[in-house]
């Protein structure tokens, strides 16, 4: 649609991507931690999720260049056997999943409150920004995991294991949705009284139609930046259910859920184990907020 | 062209007629503060109880300094505003039934003062200006769409080529133009004007005013004017009406109003037009500053600022009387007392 806008925002975009070693940097690790997690089942060099494959003679080998170390695993493996690279590569994907879902459902859910809250104004901004507020004063990590746990608590395991992402997802998700209704509501109050806005009044479309053509276009820039900085908050917040043992189910280990496995370990030396989905973890995390940080300078004419 | 269209409406009730209309905005803190202050509710009287008629393709300019209200009477007239008291009428109908109807609606338009805010800047100017054709469905085919932008587009003296252009590519004068094509593409009777030119460069005030102009001429449109540029709204105006903190002071047909003000602030305002015939000669300022519309003097509004206001202006507001073709709300003048 934006052909010729689209095109001169990209230069300067590329431009000022393109000047930061920094961002270039962390862009490169992203992209690699995402072709990894993507292309895992071609990719990586053993099924762990292939029990036929596993075993237990291999459990415990340390990574590749050390003494006891096995070509065969890079990473080295953990109690049963498992590839530890080929665990992270499978738990990356199940943490990016985890993680895009929760920030797409948060920003669905955000922009749309606030596009309302913003537009309407009143009493619905009153109600919708003081549930918001209420909202923030709990640590979102706090209400993830109330949410969980309630869950947990309605359903009958068995049928817990089966909506267990989803859920996590959900709980993630809405833990997050104020910061987005903030910022929309907010760009949605200057928007509204411009006069194009107007004009659309004057001719007489309906209030949603408005919202929908003209105002959301005009209030998605900052959505973007926080969408991007969310999706570490996202995946870290992940990774800390799974470590808590209240995220994903145990079949699908998640970059948290390989660390908590791990953590067993380190006392009696096999420190890989834990380790490297660690490194994974905050590799992914850090490079993926520091294209956030790029992003949001980028964006804002004030800096440029 | 405008005579005769005047002719035509004889009889016909005027294009906008607005009686009696006040508009009051609640500007008060919020209620916890409020409290907290021990204050009342703050009412800002923006529009307070102003009345005229627009007949059929004339044009009824409102001038004013900022913040007397002419804004706030240009969004009541085309019913973005509701109105506190009063009614509108737009032809013959009362302004809200009529607005809740598409086929009438579409019958008025807006245009806007800042040429940078009034377009969509993620909007094509093409979807912009078919904007109207596609809200109220006058011609669902694309095609027929696309033509009748063009044509629009031409009308305004831009290409119809440049419909497939962003409104950042465009300066502020090719903007109003774009404006424009947007507010006639519905072919509209009545056009709202708040402010078109105040944001451009006096070169292309005058473009954009020839283009009104012309436009008026051959479509028969009907304007509703709103400028605070005396020089500009002589141009383009049959009658003139002069607005003081939400009220109407004076109206009358556009030349006598420059060749005989009557009313005190009128005169003054005269006085302040920069004329090249002038330089050098000393002029007489209006004296003091604008009162606040939250509390507007008791009687006449001007009387803080007037060199003839005497006890009756400070205690009674003025009515409207007619003197000559020119209708002034002014004791001095209905006593006689602004000719000694």
């Amino acid at each position: 649609m934006a052909n010729a806008l689209s095109r001169a925002l990209d230069s300067d975009l590329w431009y000022s991507f393109s000047r930061s070693p920094v961002t270039v940097a962390s862009a490169a690790v992203a992209l690699v931690c995402v072709l990894g997690a993507v292309f895992a089942p071609l990719l990586a060099p053993h099924n762990p999720f292939d029990l036929a494959s596993l075993n237990l003679m291999d459990a415990f080998n340390p990574p590749a260049w050390m003494e006891e170390g096995n070509a065969a695993f890079p990473l080295g493996t953990d109690d049963q056997g498992r590839d530890v690279l080929s665990a992270i590569m499978y738990g990356a994907r199940v943490s990016l999943i985890v993680g895009l879902s929760a920030v797409v459902f948060s920003t669905v859910v955000g922009v749309g409150l606030g596009l309302l809250a913003g537009y309407l104004g009143g009493t619905t901004d009153a109600v919708l920004m003081r549930i918001a507020d209420i909202q923030l004063t709990f640590p979102s990590i706090l209400v993830a995991l109330l949410i969980d746990g309630i869950v947990r608590a309605a359903l009958p395991p068995e049928a817990h294991e089966g909506i267990a992402l989803y859920v996590v997802v959900f709980a993630i998700g809405i833990s997050n949705w104020p910061q987005f209704a903030r910022t929309v509501r907010g760009s949605t109050l200057v928007e509204r009284n411009k006069e194009y806005v107007l004009a659309a009044r004057v001719i007489g479309l309906s209030r949603v139609r408005i919202m929908l053509t003209h105002v959301l276009p005009n209030v998605l820039g900052p959505v973007l930046v926080i969408a991007t900085l969310n999706l570490g908050f996202a995946i870290l917040a992940e990774a800390t259910l799974s470590f808590l043992g209240v995220g994903v189910p145990p079949t699908q280990p998640s970059l948290g859920t390989l660390i908590r496995i791990g953590n067993d370990f380190l006392f009696s030396g096999e420190w890989w184990i834990t380790l490297f989905p660690g490194i994974a973890l905050v590799a992914l995390v850090l490079s993926v907020n520091l294209l956030g940080d790029w992003l949001r300078d980028a964006l804002n004419p004030r800096l440029r | 062209m405008s005579d005769t269209a005047r002719s035509q409406g004889a009889g016909q009730p005027p294009m906008l007629e607005v009686r009696d209309v006040a508009r009051y905005f609640d500007v008060s803190r919020p209620l916890l503060q409020r409290l907290l202050a021990r204050e009342g509710k703050r009412t800002l009287r923006a529009v307070d109880g102003i009345s005229f008629a627009i007949p059929r393709g004339t044009t009824l300019s409102l001038v004013g300094e900022s913040g007397c209200g002419k804004s706030t009477v240009a969004r009541l007239a085309v019913g973005l505003y509701g109105t506190t008291r009063g009614e509108v009428v737009f032809d013959g109908n009362d302004l809200s039934s009529a607005r809740a109807d598409a086929a009438q609606r579409r019958r008025m338009q807006m245009i806007f003062q800042d040429p940078y805010a009034s377009l969509n800047p993620r909007w094509r100017v093409l979807d912009i200006v078919a904007e109207p054709l596609r809200a109220f469905g006058l011609l669902p085919d694309r095609a027929a769409r696309e033509k009748r932008v063009g044509e629009l587009l031409t009308q305004v003296g831009l290409s119809p080529a440049d419909g497939q252009k962003f409104p950042h590519e465009f300066s502020g004068g090719q903007r109003q133009r774009i404006s424009i094509a947007r507010a006639l593409s519905s072919n509209p009777e009545f056009l709202v004007c708040d402010e078109p030119t105040s944001a451009l460069d006096v070169s292309v005030q005058a473009q954009i005013l020839n283009l009104m102009k012309d436009l008026q001429r051959r479509m028969g449109l009907t304007y509703l004017f709103i400028s605070h540029n005396l020089a500009v709204v002589r141009q383009v105006s049959d009658r003139i009406g002069v607005m003081y903190l939400g009220r109407l002071v004076e109206l009358a047909p556009s030349e006598t109003l420059f060749e005989a003000p009557r009313h005190p602030y009128t005169r003054a305002l005269m006085e302040a037009i920069p004329d090249l015939d002038m330089t050098g000669r000393e002029r007489i300022p209006v004296g003091g500053e604008v009162p606040s519309p939250i509390s507007p003097p008791s009687g006449c509004a001007f009387n803080p600022r007037c060199p003839l206001a005497n006890d009756r202006c400070r205690r009674e507001r003025p009515g409207m009387t007619r003197a000559g073709a020119t209708l002034v709300a002014c004791h001095a003048v209905e006593e006689g007392r602004d000719r000694q």
